[in-house]
């Protein structure tokens, strides 16, 4: 039990996130739970809106001032993140913690070069390393991210790289100062797709080197069997599906993460299979059913699915699914 | 057609009521409104003997209850001064604004649709104009032509006529290149058509914000040159001019620098204010 | 780099070339004779003929014009009228006041209204920035020459700390700097605070923090370059309107700058005085504008790049 704890990374539970708009308050995430051990990858799914982003920039303290946590805790390594005042949380982001981000072509700064802002990485968070040392370690983690001439590129600027190597960048500045856990938001949904599985591999790469934790957060379900452990599938601020890889992809349960599937287009040459678009809009955060949110989409929507929010159904160790389909009647362990 | 017509109506509407929501921008047009009325109140109620008769035992009175600004040094009411001035400054303003707007257009909107050398030819004028200082351009303009009603409204329309060229022509521009524009050149509408059906249509929005902005600016322009002593000149009441005179006896009467000013101050003060929330209401994003 | 400095200055010559021509044709047209003026009381129909011949009036414009221009350019302009001494004597001797006035001013702009539009842009909700704001929308619509008389009446007449009127102290520039630089502080500082607040929402922003960068790092050193490149070049360009407005701010302080010069002029029908301030006025603008074009290549490095690619 207690090597259990200590292998115990992340732990979030019931997260409940809102924002303030002129239309009113936006529920972004209603209730998340889930546990991240070290060394673990997991992916986050779901489509724009599900709340992952906006879940990854909680547990970096990086909201908006429109935004506000309403419930939950956030336990990292020991310490409970929501507790942080932001003059903690900007000795712990960078460190702890590391981020990249959807968009490499706006994510740098366009007028410093790319080495003063990776060396600031370092500065910010060790005073005593000297500038020699810390242009080292830059050229060091360029190299990392297998990008050439690290020297030249040093004294470039961000309009001077491609996109794919503004990402590879990124990582660096991300995995600089040996983060704990890397949080990785689409980070190739912006790239070419040659340039897609390149980072993707340096990610797997970078992670299996390091033995970092990775929260990759993607709306496509085939990068996420590519390199993920674990799957979490969200959809309007709720999880509605979690499990390893292996359990979703071969054990699928929620029907939402059915359709996802069928809507992912194979990269297997032989599956001629047609892809099948999930029916239906987004639900609208400012006004949350009272039932499943997914219901109004649901192929085998039940009157249940609109009346109450369905239970947690465990399937096997780790996966478990929030449906009716299973919950009804049958015995669940946790939930009633 | 009259779908787009239709979409056209509604998108004024939006723009109406985002207006009506923009607190500073109804103080504006209300503050303006008033000042309008005041001025045509003045045009039937003041008369215009009072305000340039001389009578010398009542000079350089405070402000009271007979005189609510008190009175200048030839003993002339400044508060009907004020008034009067106002449909000097405000005409003057109003029809340099109206050069600036139709000329600059013209050749704004020539340029932008026209494109090529002729673009070039008359940004390249228009750069050299952008080159002096409006103000030192509309010196140098009522300077060669002589004081005059008449040349003060030529000298600040001409000086503001680049930028107003330069808003135009980047609006035509921006509207030419969309693909309605395209669409109708391709089944074959008329260029004028075009011009007057769609791109204008477009451009109202930018043109009326800036036209406002340029007023408030024109405003500014009339009463500095009739405070140089090169617009409106003494006897006549104007703003500027009134500011002009009042320096002499400022020392011991500072009552008669206050009014005028405050004049000045609140006309380009509420129509900042109107122009702002025009922008506001009609593109939120629009940068000017 | 230098190719482009190249390109601009010639540009440069044919702007000012341009703004000559304008002015020139304008003064031409004149209405009214010049040598009545000149020769006021001693007219004589004869003298008036001499003295033309004199002044090469009789000279079709053209010829005048690059008569004029091919003198400029040996930093010749012409002899006052009035005073029959080159003019380029007076005008050097009043421009550098000019210039240390518009200079103040803009360095006194600069220095309230990028901390100001910081400040408002990073506490959008205090009461302090509320009211900033309502005073700039007020600056804004101020005219430059009302508030020089209010200005003198308060520090002048009622406090007696700084001279009104034409004194050539370090004093007597205070006033018409405060009054010079108020009229821009209020645009420069809005453009400021919209500029600040855009590039805080911007992704690399996002980026700054995320990797530990704290609140002062991330708006002194990641936000405000970035958001002071469109303050960079709305300074620049209001140096023009700075020396426009300066002609009135001298007037009214007869501060003794070339725009009081210029005014003096325009009363005394002194022609090429007149032509020599407003060439000057020009050429110092577009001089200017170069300076911050070259400037912000330093600041901005993609500009720099896209000109390397461009020339």
């Amino acid at each position: 039990m207690d090597k259990e704890q200590n292998n115990v990374l992340l732990e979030v539970e019931d997260l409940h996130v809102s924002f303030a708009t002129p239309v009113g308050q936006v529920n972004a995430v209603n209730g998340i739970s889930y546990t991240l051990h070290r060394h673990e990858v997991m992916g986050i799914v779901g489509e724009s809106g599900s709340g992952k982003t906006v879940e990854a920039l909680t547990i970096m303290g990086l909201l908006g001032t429109n935004a506000t946590v309403d419930s939950g805790s956030i336990r990292f390594d020991g310490q409970e993140l929501l507790e942080k005042s932001e003059k903690d949380y900007v000795t712990f982001r960078g460190k702890e913690v590391g981020m990249i981000f959807q968009n490499p072509m706006t994510s740098l700064n366009p007028v410093y070069t790319i080495g003063r802002q990776l060396t600031e990485a370092l500065t910010v968070h060790d005073k005593g390393i000297t500038k020699k040392q810390a242009q080292a370690r830059a050229i060091e983690m360029l190299t990392h991210v297998g990008i050439t001439q690290p020297e030249k590129r040093m004294k470039q600027y961000p309009f001077e790289l491609s996109g794919g190597m503004r990402q590879r960048v990124m990582i660096a500045m991300g995995i600089i100062c040996h983060p704990k856990l890397l949080i990785a938001d689409e980070p190739t949904t912006a790239l070419d797709v040659t340039i897609q599985a390149q980072i993707l591999d340096l990610i797997k790469k970078v992670q299996q080197e390091t033995g970092m934790a990775v929260i990759f957060i993607t709306h496509n379900l085939g990068v996420v069997a590519d390199i993920c452990d674990s799957v979490t599938v969200m959809y309007a601020g709720h999880i509605v599906e979690q499990g390893s890889a292996r359990d979703i992809f071969y054990h699928t349960k929620h029907p939402y993460t059915q359709g996802l599937l069928r809507s992912t287009p194979s990269i297997d040459p032989d599956n001629n299979e047609r892809l099948i678009p999930i029916p239906g809009e987004p639900v609208n955060l400012l006004a949350l059913p009272d039932g499943c949110p997914f219901a109004r989409r649901c192929t085998q929507c039940m009157e249940k699915c609109l009346a109450e929010k369905p239970p947690k159904t465990e399937f096997s160790p780790g996966h478990i699914a929030y449906c009716w389909l299973y919950g009804e009647g049958k015995e669940d362990g946790t939930h009633g | 057609m009259a779908n787009s017509k239709k979409q056209h109506r509604t998108v004024a509407r939006g723009a109406l009521r985002r207006f009506l929501h923009n607190r500073m921008a109804v103080v504006g047009l209300v503050i303006f409104l008033c000042i309008v009325a005041l001025t045509v109140y003045a045009v039937f109620a003041v008369d215009f003997e009072s305000t340039t008769a001389i009578d010398p035992p009542n000079r350089l009175q405070p402000p009271s209850a007979a005189h609510w600004f008190g009175t200048d040094e030839m003993g002339r009411d400044i508060f009907a001064r004020i008034l009067y001035g106002a449909r000097y400054t405000l005409s003057i303003s109003f029809a340099a604004t109206l050069v600036a707007v139709v000329i600059g257009g013209i050749f704004g909107a020539a340029a932008g649709y026209v494109g090529g050398q002729v673009d070039t030819l008359i940004m390249s004028v228009m750069d050299v104009f952008m080159c002096l200082p409006s103000m030192l351009l509309a010196i140098a303009i009522v300077v060669a032509l002589g004081n005059s009603v008449g040349n003060l409204i030529w000298a600040i329309g001409v000086s503001n006529i680049p930028k107003f060229a330069r808003i135009v022509r980047s609006s035509v521009l921006s509207v030419r290149n969309t693909e309605y524009v395209q669409a109708a050149q391709v089944i074959g509408t008329p260029v004028i058509r075009i011009i007057f059906g769609h791109i204008l249509r477009n451009c109202l929005g930018p043109v009326i914000v800036q036209a406002t902005l340029i007023f408030a600016m024109a405003i500014l322009s009339v009463s500095s040159l009739s405070f140089l002593g090169l617009g409106i000149s003494s006897p006549t009441p104007e703003w500027g001019n009134m500011l002009s005179s009042a320096r002499a006896n400022m020392r011991n009467h500072a009552y008669m620098v206050i009014a005028p000013g405050m004049a000045i101050l609140l006309s380009i003060f509420s129509l900042n204010l109107l122009g702002d929330g025009l922008r506001d209401a009609i593109d939120p994003k629009m940068e000017l | 780099m230098g190719k482009y400095i190249i390109k601009r200055l010639i540009s440069l010559f044919f702007v000012i070339l341009g703004v000559v021509f304008i002015i020139y044709l304008i003064f031409y047209l004149l209405p009214g004779d010049v040598t009545q003026f000149i020769l006021g009381v001693n007219y004589t129909p004869e003298g008036a003929a001499r003295l033309r011949e004199e002044l090469g009036l009789n000279r079709p414009f053209i010829v005048q014009f690059f008569g004029y221009i091919g003198n400029l350019l040996h930093g010749d302009f012409g002899v006052s009228y009035l005073s029959g001494a080159p003019v380029s004597l007076q005008l050097f001797a009043r421009f550098p006041r000019t210039l240390l006035l518009v200079a103040c001013s803009m360095a006194l702009c600069v220095a309230i209204s990028v901390p100001m539009g910081v400040y408002c842009a990073v506490h959008p909700k205090s009461i302090l920035s509320d009211l900033m704001q309502f005073l700039c929308s007020v600056g804004i619509a101020m005219p430059s020459f009302w508030l020089a008389l209010l200005l003198m009446l308060l520090f002048s007449v009622r406090l007696e700390w700084l001279p009104a009127l034409g004194s050539v102290s370090l004093k007597g520039i205070i006033l018409p700097c405060v009054t010079l630089c108020a009229s821009f502080l209020a645009s420069t500082m809005r453009m400021m605070r919209s500029s600040m607040l855009e590039t805080l929402n911007q992704d690399y922003i996002r980026t700054a923090r995320a990797k530990g960068v704290g609140r002062r790092g991330v708006i002194y050193r990641h936000a405000l370059k970035n958001s002071l490149l469109p303050v960079v070049t709305m300074v620049g360009m209001n140096v023009g309107t700075q020396m426009g407005g300066s002609i009135l701010t001298e007037s009214v302080f007869s501060y003794q700058g070339i725009g009081l010069m210029l005014m003096d002029s325009i009363f005394s029908r002194d022609i090429p005085s007149v032509l020599g301030c407003i060439v000057l006025m020009a050429l110092s603008i577009g001089v200017v504008n170069l300076l911050v074009d070259i400037l912000m290549l330093y600041i901005d490095p993609r500009i720099k790049a896209s000109i390397t690619k461009g020339a």
